[in-house]
């Protein structure tokens, strides 16, 4: 039985083949199974698609017509928490632009055994507690300018720091790894930052004032809000904010399935591949969310097409579109002049190769049914 | 910019003229008709003052337009060697005709050079880096090969501007900007002061000082900066001599009045020669110095305002009325520019548009055309001795009587109209070879299209059914491709001219050939509306007498009774199961249907046997359009011909049926039992007094926050669950105690329109209104509307509405529902333009990806996206929501 199967290994894609194991009757007949797969084989040959078939435009109809029916609201998680996800068409088009930097950064971290099965909730709170980013502004309850030599004053509070297991020591290691050029003192309940250069003025004390605040002293920088929760079996950690290199260092982390929703993180850090997976999940996660019906194979394509160059390239005039080969497919998009005039100083020849060329210059495209390139030559007429 | 342009029409002639010698050599075509010729590439390139001179046919040295008479003026920006535009007049350049003649260029001498201003930051970039002494880039020569292949592959990677960019910042880091490495000259700073202003040192540098040192820059080193040579030489981009288009591009208009009214570009251009004239005048007078500059300024902003009348630091040139000029990067940029307007957007003849109506009695691939646009648009059809009689009926009806002609077309191309009179001669005439264009008749291929066209549903190919009335009509069923209702929408009609169009359009096109989406695989056609509550209503237990029965299949346009069984009273299952073909087996769920058991109740489950519905009701998850298999697996297994008949058929049975049975929604649907009403008002009177609770809670302070929000958050969240469990209560109430008989419960249960909320929402408690996800919070200080408390947090006065719409709402009811309402209506507004931007950018990205013959998935340049088009190669429209259904194969077999 084996045999029959795997004779159509070639033939067939994995997904029918197991499709057929699973569903094949037991003890079937060795005859009966070959009628089978002749069956399924044919339906396949059926169900291919045709060459010249163009499923760059099937693909952006497929996602372009349900973006009318999408909403534009960005959501909070219904329940407990609230952390802001954006959902909808605002999503759609952050993804496919490619962005670095997102509305609504999030991670899901998913964590090794001990921490994942929940046993111990403490121990899950404090592994929440060292990803969150923890800024100096958070555990400083004041911070004052000595005007007289423009001296800073961080008063420390000592409730929140015991908390977060940190001493001064930690602080001042993490305050003056990030901002160089000062002296800090410890007095215990405050710190206090002196300039090293004598030149310092009241302003750049302002300055280095403001700047402190932001120093990340504890967890992972970026990670701005952290919620432990049961997902299925297992308790897992969403975070608002993201930084998957980082977080991916820490030893109780599940490296294989803890993502997040930044794609050009996940190029950065996992390669492109990885980057086109997360595009056709993000995508499919939200077309599915709206009650929507599209089609993977679509979205496969829009991934691919941003990712074939090695690096992620956003669907806009700076991205993909730039890469076209065609000066007047270029032009035809957006700015047209720059485009013709870059043609211009670098004698660029248009082949007419694609669509939008061929449509000005009136003639057929080549796709689809303007693919086959024969040209009848018509018979010169008989005279008489 | 203009050079470009013009440069792209050049070459276009070029390559035309090329291909056409080529041809000319091998074989003259005998038949002028035909042209068999194809342009294969168009090149770009800057044009070189020779080549202006070259492809010139006047020198322009007048600004005036027309003499006394009015006669375009020799030398002048009208002269008719540039073309012609008025009737009558002939092409002093060419010899033809207005419409022949294509036009010609021009060109003016300038009296100093001019700065083109598209080319400013080129040229900033050259003289930067270059010395200003020997004219070499300011690279030694020793590192040039390895710079040049850094600069290869930063072009390779970002493109040409990168490149330029890179040549910058090289120069540098190598610190040789202030001392040329080949010939030791010192360098000074140059600097820009926009738009077209150089400074060396804080000294002006003129363009002819510019144009100097861009003509010593060597080939060798331009092509470091990305300018490939035979195409561009640094110094034609100081214009020395200007091209003038040719007067066909800027045609004047003349008003009522009789007055000229010239094109934005002529009124430019003799601001541009006026002067000129005035600075050769003045040079030659040996004017001072200051007076020559400041024309020469003057000079300079107009020649780059007639390139473009939208930069920055210029005021933009104006009318005297004070509008804008539109020059030439105006004509050819954005939506209404030439190449989104003009180049890729066509327009046609041969079309019709009006508003559309429904009748659901016409075939689903059929149209419906009022006889006053069916007597307009015509179908050509050549005359041959078979046909003769047949086509010269239509010419004895002439263009008044229906169907008729309206043109007859003789074999050497002329176009004749057929009018009441001409009608006799037309007749006589009328011989093999000759063209008829006939009224458009039933069966007709017509191309029917709505805007948007999103989708390529959106255009599909029907039969043209001439109709009295004034609409164009279509069936109901086909609303959905493309996304149509009859609130006043018009559609377009097209009517394919050629035979191919034709054939194309009936192959690719036509409805059947739509059925199954090409978004997830399931048909998009499907029943809707009254037609789902129809074949539901009839479906789920109920009996006809036999003669009803018949009479109702009759109706639908079943003319074979021998498959209804032989009973005096015949089950609605049975009517319907005439519309199916016999041996078709189908088994799925209805919507009634629990998914969360294993087994369906039997009642519920649809089970087809041998084409006789043996379970189950009809409802939209098996007759709706994007769901369920049924009418997939019909599709799949008899083809779309079949498919889309019976699909007609099921769709007028339904309508039939709820003909006969009657059908509306009353008042009395929404009526509860007094039972009912007492239980929804416990229920939200019990909500309302939890949500007092957590207020007094929260006001005390002994309510918990959750981790991670604020206590205001998480009452706030405490309430809305609150009010969310009440409402959904209240549902639940409606649908235990309403009536399901009524008809509104019958359309709600069957999918065809509204659900069980909107019924409850109805007849017991609209339930709390949310903006962005909160419950409403804005209005006056601290509170949403003047009549309640400030800070009062109670359920009503932060919109939730407890009464029904049956009951009517309060005035702040009202208010808190319109103010959601408004803000749908704000989010559909500003979604719209996003989401076709959204479109437009993924449309102009992937239009020219195709599967080729090898299957891979490929670009324009042949560049692989994928080897199997989504990893295994089939095509959605083809598939089963996505798959092939292997199960059902098995069966099968």
């Amino acid at each position: 039985m084996a045999d029959i199967i795997s004779e159509y290994e070639d033939m067939l894609p994995p997904k029918i083949i197991e499709g057929i194991r699973n569903n094949i009757p037991k003890g079937i007949s060795d005859t009966k199974l070959k009628k089978i797969m002749e069956a399924v084989h044919l339906e396949y040959k059926n169900a291919r698609v045709t060459p010249g078939e163009a499923v760059g435009l099937i693909a952006a109809e497929s996602i372009g017509e349900p973006g009318t029916q999408m909403t534009l609201n960005t959501f909070h998680f219904a329940g407990v928490a609230e952390m802001n996800v954006t959902l909808g068409l605002p999503r759609i088009i952050e993804i496919l632009d490619g962005r670095k930097e997102l509305d609504n950064p999030m991670m899901e971290i998913y964590l090794k055994k001990p921490y994942a099965s929940g046993k111990n909730i403490n121990d899950l709170k404090n592994l929440a507690l060292q990803i969150k980013e923890t800024k100096l502004r958070d555990i400083a309850t004041e911070f004052t300018i000595n005007i007289a030599d423009f001296t800073i004053d961080v008063k420390l509070d000592r409730e929140k720091m015991k908390a977060l297991e940190l001493t001064n020591g930690k602080v001042i290691d993490a305050i003056s790894k990030q901002i160089k050029g000062h002296n800090i003192k410890d007095n215990k309940e405050s710190l206090t930052l002196k300039a090293r250069s004598k030149e310092d003025t009241f302003n750049d004390a302002y300055k280095t004032k403001e700047k402190i605040k932001a120093v990340t002293i504890k967890g992972i920088k970026g990670v701005s809000q952290v919620l432990p929760v049961k997902r299925e079996d297992e308790f897992i950690i969403i975070t608002a904010g993201s930084n998957l290199a980082d977080v991916l260092q820490l030893e109780e982390v599940d490296a294989y399935r803890t993502t997040t929703n930044n794609i050009f993180e996940i190029e950065q850090v996992l390669g492109i591949e990885a980057a086109r997976q997360a595009i056709i999940n993000e995508i499919f996660k939200v077309i599915e969310s709206q009650g929507l019906n599209v089609d993977v194979r679509h979205i496969m394509l829009v991934a691919d097409t941003m990712c074939v160059s090695g690096t992620l390239k956003g669907i806009t005039r700076y991205g993909v579109v730039s890469e076209k080969s065609s000066v007047l497919a270029r032009a035809s998009f957006e700015t047209p002049i720059k485009h013709i005039i870059n043609a211009a100083l670098v004698g660029e020849v248009d082949n007419l190769n694609s669509v939008v060329e061929n449509v000005m210059v009136n003639q057929p495209v080549p796709i689809g049914t303007g693919l086959p390139s024969l040209t009848v030559k018509p018979a010169k007429e008989k005279e008489k | 910019m203009a050079e470009e342009k013009e440069e792209q029409k050049q070459e276009l002639e070029d390559v035309k003229q090329a291909i056409e010698g080529k041809e000319g050599k091998t074989e003259r075509i005998e038949e002028e008709q035909y042209v068999y010729k194809q342009v294969r590439s168009i090149a770009f390139s800057v044009l070189s003052p020779k080549m202006i001179r070259k492809m010139a046919s006047a020198k322009i040295v007048t600004p005036e337009l027309y003499d006394k008479e009015g006669y375009p003026v020799d030398g002048g920006l009208m002269d008719i060697r540039l073309g012609v535009i008025d009737p009558g007049l002939r092409c002093k350049t060419c010899g033809s005709k207005l419409k022949e003649c294509i036009g010609h260029f021009g060109y003016i001498e300038l009296a100093r050079p001019i700065i083109h201003v598209k080319f400013v930051n080129i040229i900033l970039t050259l003289v930067k880096c270059t010395c200003r002494e020997c004219g070499r880039i300011l690279i030694p020569d020793n590192k040039l090969p390895k710079i040049k292949e850094l600069l290869d592959t930063v072009e390779k990677e970002s493109g040409v501007e990168e490149r330029r960019q890179k040549v910058k910042e090289v120069i540098a880091g190598l610190k040789t900007v202030s001392k040329c490495p080949n010939c030791k000259a010192k360098q000074k700073k140059i600097s820009m002061e926009k738009p077209t202003t150089f400074l060396e040192d804080e000294k002006r540098l003129s363009p002819i000082e510019i144009r100097a040192r861009l003509e010593k820059i060597p080939d060798a080193d331009c092509e470091i900066f990305g300018l490939k040579v035979p195409h561009v030489r640094p110094e034609w981009m100081v214009l020395t001599i200007l091209p003038i288009p040719p007067v066909t591009m800027r045609p004047s208009i003349t008003l009522e009045s009789g007055e000229r009214s010239e094109d934005d570009l002529t009124h430019k251009m003799g601001d541009i020669v006026r002067i000129n004239q005035r600075l050769f005048e003045n040079i030659n007078a040996g004017a001072p110095e200051i007076i020559v500059e400041d024309l020469w300024d003057l000079l300079q902003y107009h020649v780059t305002t007639f390139f473009d009348n939208n930069i920055a630091q210029l005021p933009p040139a104006r009318h005297r009325s004070g509008q804008p000029l539109k020059t030439l990067t105006e004509r050819i940029k954005s939506k209404e520019g030439r190449i989104r307007h003009n180049l890729a957007g066509k327009r046609t003849n041969f079309s019709a548009r009006t508003v559309i109506s429904p009748d659901p009695m016409l075939e689903l691939f059929e149209v419906g055309v009022p006889f006053a646009i069916a007597n307009k648009l015509t179908v050509p059809e050549r005359v041959n001795e078979w046909n003769i009689q047949y086509l010269k009926k239509f010419v004895e009806n002439g263009p008044e009587k229906y169907p008729g002609a309206n043109y007859i077309i003789r074999p050497d191309g002329k176009k004749k109209k057929i009018t009441e009179e001409t009608k006799e001669a037309s007749l006589e005439e009328l011989q093999p070879g000759y063209i008829v264009e006939r009224h458009l008749m039933d069966g007709d291929v017509a191309v029917f299209n709505r805007q948007p066209s999103l989708h390529r549903m959106s255009m599909m190919c029907h039969r043209v059914k001439v109709l009295p009335g004034k609409t164009l009509r279509l069936n109901p069923a086909v609303c959905t491709p493309y996304n149509a209702d009859f609130d006043g929408d018009e559609m377009n009609l097209h009517i394919p001219q050629t035979e191919e169009a034709r054939a194309e359009s009936e192959i690719l096109m036509e409805v059947q050939t739509q059925l199954i989406s090409l978004r997830y695989g399931l048909s998009i056609i499907g029943c809707t509306q009254d037609a789902i509550s129809g074949n539901y209503s009839l479906t789920k237990d109920n009996s006809i007498k036999r003669e009803d029965a018949i009479d109702l299949l009759s109706a639908v346009g079943i003319t074979d009774f021998s498959g209804l069984p032989r009973k005096s009273v015949v089950t609605g299952k049975e009517i319907f199961s005439m519309l199916l073909p016999d041996d078709f087996n189908y088994s799925g769920h209805s919507r009634l249907c629990d998914r969360s058991k294993d087994r369906c109740d039997k009642e519920t489950h649809v089970v087809i046997e041998n084409g006789r519905l043996v379970s189950g009701v009809m409802d939209r998850n098996s007759l709706g359009e994007e769901s369920g298999l049924m009418l997939r697996n019909i599709h799949q297994k008899y083809g779309k011909d079949h498919s889309i008949d019976m699909l007609g058929k099921i769709f007028r049975l339904g309508i039939e049926y709820l003909f006969r049975a009657g059908f509306t929604s009353a008042l009395s649907d929404t009526d509860l039992p007094e039972q009912a009403r007492l239980k929804i008002k416990e229920d939200l009177d019990n909500a309302k007094n939890n949500v007092d609770k957590l207020i007094a809670q929260f006001r005390e302070g002994s309510l918990e926050a959750f981790p991670g929000k604020t206590l205001q958050e998480t009452l706030e969240l405490r309430i809305l669950e609150v009010l969310n469990k009440a409402r959904n209560e209240t549902g639940k109430v409606v649908a235990n105690y309403a009536d399901k008989r009524t008809h509104t419960m019958v359309m709600a249960e069957s999918g065809a329109r509204g659900n069980l909320l909107n019924l409850a929402q109805m007849a017991a408690c609209v339930g709390q209104q949310a903006m962005r996800g909160k419950r409403i919070e804005k209005g006056f200080e601290r509170r949403t509307l003047s009549h309640f408390r400030k800070a009062d947090l109670s359920p009503e006065a932060r919109g939730f509405i407890t009464n029904g719409f049956k009951n009517g709402l309060t005035p702040a009811e009202f208010f808190f529902g319109s103010m959601t309402g408004r803000d749908s209506l704000m989010d559909t507004a500003l979604r719209t333009p996003k989401s076709g931007y959204l479109y437009r950018r993924l449309a102009n990205a992937m239009q020219d990806l195709k599967v080729e013959y090898d299957n891979t998935v490929r670009d324009a340049s042949k560049k692989i996206i994928q080897f199997d088009y989504g990893e295994d190669g089939i095509d959605v429209s083809k598939s089963e929501n996505g798959f092939i259904n292997v199960s059902r194969v098995i069966e099968t077999v």
